[in-house]
């Protein structure tokens, strides 16, 4: 679904001196799939992310997505096969909910009934009550709801592919919890390949279906939770894996 | 207030301090109108309007030029006269205006205290104005920059009219008469004593008497420093002072010896005698009519209407029409008038229309009395702000969104409208006289207007895109909207709150210096202002001051509301 062929990306300190934010990664995301690239700061998890969606150019290596090399692609049309999922939701203040869920279609032509409609679906799909959140502002919700708009917005244009990046990092444990769980089950129901960027290990394990392990630009460890968990590939691993690396 | 036509440089300077001393206050008053009355009406209630910020622009854009912006002053073949801004300089304009009227078929339109002596040569150069009264030293030395001493009056106005006639084909007409020079003072009971009727007979005096001069006087090589050596003259004491405390000083005795302008109208308030400078120091100022060669060679017969006029206003008569006028409060025309009557030159039956209001009615009963003229004149300033304001939201918006993208292109943007800002408004006035195209006309106040509206605009709408977070733009780009979507969806509806802000600003700013545009002759509720401040007339200056600042509370009041109508709910929630 989604292949990184040797992805490198530099970055250029003050002091003139290059720096690698990513490493010739090589890294296949299987349709249907939930990835999750996890590691310390720094690593090389967000490059990773934003690479995909164009975000961001590699220096060298390139990105395959559903077998075309996303160089030749069009990046506003790459991302909206994409939805993006941000901390805190990256919701639009002067855009009431409804707007926010429905600005896509609305951009892509749609017309007005379907975008109530899709909103309205989406909305449900999150557990927000339609009825009572359309017509209301950013700036009128819980952290938690304007995480779950921000996730019903990136599958506004029922996108094949989910970029989630730190996506509940700014909410509070009980709230964080609850919206894994929701995750979890939503992810059975629209069934999208999805890469997760976190640096929470009891997240990553929890939702990714394998583990990216990363550190200093490079990975160290791909796999399911059991087998990283069975067999560490490195002492760093192990310490990391018990908490113990950061 | 100044009344002599000596070295114009430094009355240019001077008249520029005092209007910008005085419109701080104006500007003060309005500002402390604003935080009285604005601040806290505004709205607070929200609301949702379906009305798109490009269909307000439209219409604000069809509602400014569907009203009809007041033409250039040159478009018919009228004769404009234009006068300095100072009493003596607006006195002899009338006078001219008059008598060309009463004999001739030609159109007059007197452009009153245009400016100062750069303003008028200029605009006379290029055609703005026909004719206008200079004065042969200032001619000598600030046009003609020569550095010669003269003392001869003769030679004097023979080199100033065969230089303006080679090098400008500017024509002197045969002088008034009077001679605008500096003179020293004494009171009379005290000279009678001492006999003395010249400086020379100063001399002998001197170390026992206190002199008291203007501070640039004292400062001047054709001043104090020139004439004390040239003299021999040593007082007991010399004090430099404000000019206008100087005669309260010498009535009241503390000193004895003061400059003077030979034709000020306070000398007829004060007993003094002017002494005659009979050693010829001072440079000659007389005072003449310059016209136009090409307006000459159309209207011959003005040459032989001034042959009647020459002479017929020396000194002592100057003195009075001054003194009339800024002593006892009599309106410029009238005064010209009475003059041109008494003098034979026009007929007594042509005296009769005397501007109404020049009595000395209440400040309240004064202001009714102007009704029609303050709307007229606040229709005009209105236009003139509202054009100004809008060009510059038309250029400044869009120049805002460009440069907010690259650091050099912004710094360079911000800094040159941040350097206009510095330039006094005046001085931005003036220079925009001298803009082929723009000239004595509503274009340059606009022009100028516009200058200082840009930066408040401009600035806003770099700070209120550079304030949008950057998770927000980055979120907005990785959903897949396009730069341009990102810009008309997200950048602008959440600048659209500051950039109207800067907005306002910009439009109370412009309300405010547009009073500043009756000096080049545009219009507005300044030339109320501008006459009162010359005729030291406060219920004249009010007439102005006052419609100008209710004139910006309203303005910024209703621009209040649109900014709460165009900011969206969601941006307003969190503020």
């Amino acid at each position: 679904m989604i292949r990184l062929e040797q992805a490198s990306r530099t970055f250029t300190r003050a002091s003139g001196e290059p720096v690698y934010a990513l490493k010739g990664l090589d890294l296949e995301i299987r349709k249907g799939e939930t990835l999750a690239l996890l590691g310390p700061s720094g690593c090389g998890k967000t490059t990773t992310l934003r690479l995909i969606n164009r975000l961001i150019e590699p220096s060298s290596g390139r990105i395959v997505v559903g077998g075309e090399d996303t160089a030749g692609l069009d990046p506003v049309r790459l991302r909206r096969r994409m939805g993006y999922v941000v901390q805190s939701g990256g919701l639009f203040p002067h855009l009431t909910v409804a707007r926010n869920v429905g600005l896509l279609c609305e951009i892509e032509g749609w017309r007005r009934p379907e975008v109530d409609q899709r909103v309205n679906e989406l909305l449900a799909l999150v557990h927000l009550p339609p009825a009572e959140f359309r017509d209301r502002h950013p700036g009128e919700l819980s952290g938690g709801q304007r995480q779950r708009v921000g996730v019903a917005r990136a599958l506004a244009l029922d996108p094949e592919i989910l970029l989630m990046d730190e996506p509940f990092g700014a909410l509070d444990p009980i709230t964080r919890t609850e919206l894994q769980r929701e995750f979890l089950e939503l992810e059975k129901l629209v069934a999208k390949t999805v890469v997760l960027v976190s640096h929470d290990l009891d997240e990553a394990f929890l939702l990714g279906d394998r583990v990216a392990l990363l550190s200093e630009g490079e990975l160290v460890q791909l796999g399911t939770p059991d087998a990283l968990r069975s067999a560490p590939a490195t002492p760093w691993v192990e310490r990391f894996l018990s908490g113990r690396a950061q | 207030m100044r009344s002599a036509a000596d070295d114009d440089a430094v009355a240019f300077r001077v008249g520029t301090g005092l209007h910008h001393g005085r419109w701080l206050f104006v500007r003060a008053f309005v500002a402390c109108v604003h935080f009285v009355c604005v601040a806290p009406l505004r709205p607070e209630t929200p609301r949702r309007l379906h009305l798109s910020f490009v269909r307000v622009v439209v219409a604000f854009v069809i509602f400014v030029f569907v009203m009809p912006l007041p033409a250039s002053a040159r478009q018919d073949a009228r004769l404009v006269i234009g006068s300095k801004n100072f009493t003596e300089s607006r006195i002899l304009g009338e006078i001219m205006a008059l008598l060309i009227e009463a004999h001739t078929e030609i159109e007059v339109d007197h452009r009153s205290g245009l400016g100062g002596t750069l303003v008028c040569f200029t605009a006379i150069e290029r055609g703005e104005i026909d004719l206008y009264p200079e004065y042969t030293g200032t001619a000598w030395s600030i046009i003609l920059n020569e550095t010669d001493r003269i003392d001869d009056r003769l030679r004097a106005f023979l080199h100033v009219q065969s230089r303006f006639r080679e090098r400008y084909d500017l024509e002197w007409l045969p002088p008034f008469g009077l001679n605008n020079s500096y003179a020293l003072a004494m009171r009379e009971e005290q000279a009678a004593a001492l006999d003395v009727r010249t400086i020379s007979d100063l001399i002998p005096h001197a170390a026992s008497l206190r002199a008291g001069f203007s501070i640039e006087f004292v400062n001047r090589d054709d001043g104090w420093l020139g004439l004390g050596p040239f003299y021999g003259l040593a007082f007991a004491g010399v004090r430099a002072m404000e000019h206008g405390l100087a005669y309260e000083a010498i009535a009241g005795g503390a000193i004895d010896v003061i400059d003077a302008y030979t034709t000020d109208g306070k000398l007829l308030r004060y007993p003094l005698r002017v002494l005659e400078d009979d050693r010829g120091f001072f440079p000659p100022y007389n005072a003449a009519p310059v016209l136009r060669g090409e307006t000459l060679r159309a209207h011959p017969e003005l040459g032989a209407l001034f042959e009647r006029l020459a002479f017929r206003l020396p000194d002592r008569v100057m003195i009075e029409l001054n003194h009339a006028v800024e002593e006892r409060g009599r309106d410029f025309r009238e005064v010209a008038r009475g003059f041109l009557v008494a003098e034979g030159l026009i007929d007594a039956d042509e005296a009769l229309d005397v501007d109404p209001g020049a009595g000395r009615d209440g400040v309240v009963a004064f202001m009714l009395g102007r009704w029609d003229d303050t709307l007229r004149l606040g229709w005009r300033h209105l236009q003139l702000s509202l054009a100004a304001v809008l060009l510059a939201v038309l250029v400044a918006v869009p120049l805002g969104i460009a440069v907010a993208r690259h650091r050099v292109a912004e710094r360079i943007a911000l800094g040159a409208a941040g350097i206009v800002q510095t330039i006094p408004s005046l001085a931005l006035l003036a220079f925009m006289i001298a803009i082929p195209g723009l000239g004595l006309s509503v274009r340059s106040a606009i022009v100028a207007l516009f200058l200082y509206a840009v930066l408040p605009i401009l600035r806003n709408t770099h700070t209120g895109l550079r304030s949008i977070s950057p998770e927000l733009l980055d979120a907005a780009v990785g959903i897949g909207l396009t730069p341009r979507q990102i810009l008309f969806r997200v950048q602008l509806p959440l600048a659209t709150r500051t950039i109207m802000a800067g907005v306002r600003t910009a439009t109370v700013i412009s309300i405010g210096v547009a009073t500043l545009a009756a000096f080049i002759g545009a219009g507005g509720l300044g030339e109320p202002i501008v006459t009162g401040l010359y005729l030291n007339d406060t219920r004249l200056i009010l007439s102005g001051a006052i419609p100008a600042a209710i004139l910006a509370v309203v303005a910024d009041a209703l621009l209040g509301r649109l900014e709460v109508w165009l900011t969206p709910r969601g941006v307003q929630a969190d503020v």
